[in-house]
């Protein structure tokens, strides 16, 4: 485990999800949570746990990304709060 | 408080901590000699931890059914316009009379009411793609004994390419290849495989989901029924995670009239 690696990831991933908390825009929020399961895959992955990255990358990055997108089409985009 | 707490934690990968003393030994040392698949964690998923599979395969039916009980629409409830394209000169029409369409004529079709022109690469592009993306999902859940994978992801890998259609296409297009009735149909389909392969071995004499007994009516040795078993259930797993992600998809994105979506 490269140490310099592991670091950018966490950062990444801390990004993504205070992000994903603060944007107002709906649609950039789902993208963001995305990105954010991605990045919790590769951590997955660099810590040897491939079945929970496959998963992780498949359900989180995948479909449930679609699964947001599709629900704020049709609701509003911008959050009121 | 809960970073605090975690310093408390065993670092990582420490070989004396209580997770990696007691169970895991066992399960790492015996689970090619006792259900012959190499991948340790689908034979822990699905043959050593089986109930806890099966209740997660249910949990993921039962969030297909709350989605479509919250969201479809039943008959009598259709949107208030429907909107037709002539065929030959591309002119739109637009039915505002409620629940009167147009009959079945071959010079119109149907059309969403937020439809955009369709882009040739876009189109090709995921026509050529989805076969392959359902064939790597084939080769996921049956190659779940040796690499990573399983059930649980090749169901979502093959469901993820059915929404590909339904997004690159259209909805119509997509519900011409597997009806809602084929979906639900499949989501019950796979649980009652999962269920019925642990009932088996209960008719055959053993513990529910003891797989050992499969031996006595496939031509295996004990230890290859329970890999043979493994394989049985990944595919119950894979066939009900599939229609249960096509059906909330479906639903979600067409705000449950199951016409037209994103």
């Amino acid at each position: 485990m490269i140490w310099q690696l592991d670091l950018v990831i966490l950062t990444l991933v801390v990004i993504c999800g205070i992000g994903s908390l603060m944007i107002k825009d709906l649609l950039g929020a789902a993208i963001l949570f995305g990105a954010y399961s991605f990045m919790m895959c590769v951590l997955w992955a660099v810590m040897g746990a491939v079945d929970v990255a496959f998963t992780e990358a498949s359900v989180g990055a995948g479909v449930s990304t679609v699964f947001f997108v599709a629900a704020v089409f049709h609701t509003t985009r911008r959050t009121k709060d | 408080m809960l970073i605090w707490a975690s310093g408390e934690f065993p670092p990582w990968g420490d070989p004396n901590s209580p997770a990696s003393l007691h169970v895991s030994p066992r399960y790492i040392e015996k689970t090619m000699e006792e259900t012959s698949v190499p991948n340790a964690v689908t034979s822990v998923l699905a043959d050593y931890r089986g109930y806890d599979t099966m209740f997660e395969t249910t949990v993921i039916f039962a969030a297909g059914v709350s989605c479509f009980m919250l969201l479809r629409l039943f008959s009598g409830r259709e949107r208030s316009s429907h909107h037709y394209r002539h065929i030959l000169t591309g002119l739109t029409l637009r039915v505002r009379r409620k629940g009167k369409q147009l009959p079945e004529l071959e010079e119109f079709e149907p059309m969403d009411s937020l439809w955009t022109p369709y882009d040739l690469i876009l189109r090709t592009l995921c026509r050529f793609l989805i076969p392959f993306i359902q064939l790597f999902a084939l080769y996921v859940i049956a190659h779940g004994h040796h690499s990573p994978g399983g059930g649980f992801q090749g169901g979502v890998i093959l469901g993820a390419s059915m929404i590909l259609l339904a997004i690159s296409q259209d909805m119509r297009s997509a519900l011409r290849r597997i009806r809602e009735r084929t979906l639900a149909i499949f989501s019950v389909a796979g649980v009652a495989i999962y269920a019925g392969t642990g009932a088996l071995c209960l008719i055959l004499g053993s513990n529910f989901l003891d797989y050992a007994a499969l031996s006595r009516i496939f031509p295996v040795d004990p230890v290859g029924a329970r890999s043979l078993g493994i394989f049985l259930v990944e595919v119950g797993v894979g066939i009900a995670v599939m229609a249960t992600m096509i059906v909330i998809y479906h639903n979600l994105a067409s705000e449950g009239f199951l016409d037209e979506g994103l």
